[in-house]
């Protein structure tokens, strides 16, 4: 919502697009895609990026004429960031976003504790940007307009689903009138309410949270760095929790429960929203101008489908889980889901892996919604106790954190390292004699030289990283091959050793990595054709056995 | 494992009688709280602690938990 007399999507930094339906005579002579996306919402639109990354090419369709309203998800994480950058979409984000690495928490205005979230010069990207989900998908837009490969269709509203022999057929409501077309595959990138899983008639399963949650933007000029704030018991909010982050373009985040005695009704009401920011404001010591940009309200839930693939139909973003707030992974999420949807279905469009590749998806993606779903129910718990017990916990575990710093980590908001996917399906079966790799999990970054990381040098699709003499030719030319004596001719010994220690490699090993920068493989002895035989059995590649 | 004796105990029973009378209903319940937070993190027996929690239970009737 935005404050009396404003427009719909009349922000004091943003200037929404409007767009409009393709002409009619294109709709119906372009009547047969590989790929059909449904929403071109952040996922969505991610999801067309990816499949462009591996030459395929989809049809994106929106039911509205611009971005979404408001700024919604804020935080995106280092993860997500290699993700943006594999799909070419990096370049703006780095020059809006603002960086973080630390939290404080606060307990009756006192500070109880302060983290750091992992962070070493290992790593390229911090472990945590803050930008306006408005940037994220205009930045987003401009990569999809720059790629011949995706066209997006918008004020076009799916309307209809029906399965055909090799994929489905969609009916599409645009401004122009109705049109049928079919797709061998179609992503529901569709958003929480998710028309197209209720089509499907499937539904969200798990479990919805009490608290309520006011979100509101500000504008003001404010002098505070770039570190979630959050507040227990404070003065402005007595024993409920407000959080606080830095946007660019001096806009802030507040997330404020909903005080004592105030209803869903009355909070949202801007003059109660002016009321309680202010408040917050007077509290964290702000006593400038300010405006007010947007507001919404929301409540926790950790919903998700049984199953996010249904025959040739794939739930990616929000129409397959919705995650609360507080462990910033809604978005995140979704970006690794498109990602790992996306390279799968192209290797298989591309005819390089059979179907039988998309069957690891939703276990893998699934398995990582399921794993943020135990943090952030604890986190939830300790954010807005559910009832009495675990309220009088909270309180216990806060009032000790005042002189015991043991007691402050029950605040932290365990905002998680990406989920470690399991071995079989997508990731091979561990070498006997493979120690201090972790197999599903991302693969380790490292510096090479001056601003060249390890992620810099891998290739498009997968890479196979060598340690030692082997013949590498005779590896499967859909594999980028790096090998040390590479790594050490062009970035020196010192890289090399870097390298070898921070992926724990033993000399005559090998590592294979999937094109999603997660690790796939590794080889105590690196026998190319028993590690060819391997590849070929999960995704295809390699020489036959 | 040491335990207290019995005017050890009666101490300690004293002393807690004394510090719950010093806050207010609600501190009450916190207190106890923190107090068995700290205590379980000195012993340092993850299942001895949770078997102790099942131990208090006992005997309660479980409609006061409502309160
Ligand atoms: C108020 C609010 C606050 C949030 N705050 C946070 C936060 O702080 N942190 C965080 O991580 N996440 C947050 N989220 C969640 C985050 O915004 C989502 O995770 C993210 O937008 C998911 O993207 P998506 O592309 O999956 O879905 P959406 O962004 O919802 O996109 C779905 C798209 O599909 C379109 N669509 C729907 N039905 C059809 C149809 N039948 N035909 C064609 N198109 C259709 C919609 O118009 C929309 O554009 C918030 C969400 C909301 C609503």
């Amino acid at each position: 919502m935005r404050p009396e007399g404003k427009g719909a999507l009349e922000s004091l930094y943003f200037e929404y697009p409007r767009f409009a339906a393709p002409g009619r005579a294109h709709v119906l002579e372009h009547t047969q895609h590989k790929v059909a996306i449904v929403g071109a919402g952040p996922i969505g639109m991610f999801a067309a990026l990816t499949l462009a990354r591996f030459g395929v090419g989809s049809v994106v369709f929106d039911n509205k004429d611009t971005f979404n309203d408001g700024s919604r998800a804020i935080c995106v994480q280092r993860s997500s960031y290699h993700a943006l950058e594999r799909a070419g979409a990096l370049g703006p984000f780095l020059e809006k976003a603002l960086g973080w690495t630390k939290g404080r928490t606060f307990y009756r205005g006192k500070q109880i504790l302060e983290f750091e979230m992992s962070h070493s010069d290992s790593e390229k990207y911090l472990p945590m940007y803050n930008i306006q989900q408005q940037f994220i998908e205009q930045y987003l837009w401009d990569a999809v307009t720059a790629s011949d490969l995706i066209e997006v269709r918008w004020c076009s509203e799916v309307v209809g689903f029906g399965d055909t022999d090799g994929g489905a057929r969609l009916t599409i409501e645009d401004t122009n009138g109705r049109y049928d077309c079919d797709a061998q595959w179609v992503f529901a990138a569709d958003g929480a309410r998710s028309p197209v899983r209720k089509m499907r008639g499937k539904r969200l399963n798990g479990e919805n949270f009490a608290g309520r949650y006011v979100i509101a933007d500000v504008q003001m000029d404010h002098d505070y760095p770039t570190i979630r704030r959050a507040l227990f018991d404070s003065e402005s909010n007595p024993d409920k929790t407000i959080l606080i982050h830095r946007q660019p373009d001096n806009i802030w985040r507040i997330d404020y429960q909903l005080p004592d005695g105030q209803s869903e009704e009355e909070a949202i009401r801007e003059d109660s929203i002016r009321e309680n920011v202010a408040k917050i404001l007077r509290d964290i010591g702000y006593a400038g101008p300010w405006e007010l940009e947007w507001w919404s309200i929301y409540s926790a839930n950790t919903l998700a489908l049984d199953d996010y693939r249904d025959g040739r139909v794939i739930f990616i973003g929000d129409s397959a889980h919705i995650v609360p707030i507080f462990g910033v992974r809604g978005l995140n999420n979704g970006l690794a889901d498109a990602e790992n949807a996306g390279w799968k279905l192209a290797r298989v469009l591309n005819g390089l892996s059979d179907e039988s590749l998309m069957d690891s998806y939703s276990p893998e993606r699934r398995g990582a919604t399921l794993d943020v779903f135990e943090n952030a129910t604890k986190s939830a718990r300790f954010m807005t106790p559910p009832s009495k017990g675990w309220e009088v916990m909270r309180d216990a575990a806060l009032s000790l954190s005042l002189d015991h710093d043991w007691a402050g980590d029950f605040a932290n908001p365990r905002q998680m390292e990406p989920f470690t996917y399991s071995e079989g399906g997508a990731v091979l079966t561990a070498d006997a004699g493979v120690t201090g790799v972790k197999l599903g999990a991302v693969l380790p970054n490292e510096t090479l030289s001056d601003g060249v990381y390890l992620s810099d040098i891998l290739g498009n699709g997968f890479t196979m990283l060598v340690f030692g003499d082997v013949d590498v030719a005779k590896i499967d030319d859909q594999v980028e091959v790096i090998s040390s004596a590479m790594i050490a001719a062009k970035y020196g010994e010192a890289a090399l050793a870097r390298v070898q220690a921070r992926l724990g490699t033993q000399a005559g090993g090998a590592l294979l990595i999937r094109p999603d920068g997660y690790l796939a493989g590794a080889w105590a002895v690196c026998d190319l054709e028993q590690i060819a035989r391997q590849m070929k059995m999960a995704f295809g590649l390699g020489e036959t056995g | 494992m040491m335990v207290l004796n019995f005017a050890e105990l009666e101490t300690v029973y004293e002393d807690l009688a004394v510090a719950l009378d010093t806050v207010s209903h609600a501190g009450r319940e916190v207190l106890l709280c923190k107090l068995s937070l700290l205590m379980a993190r000195e012993l340092g027996d993850l299942a001895q602690v949770q078997a102790m929690i099942q131990t208090a239970k006992d005997h309660l009737d479980t409609k006061m938990q409502q309160d």
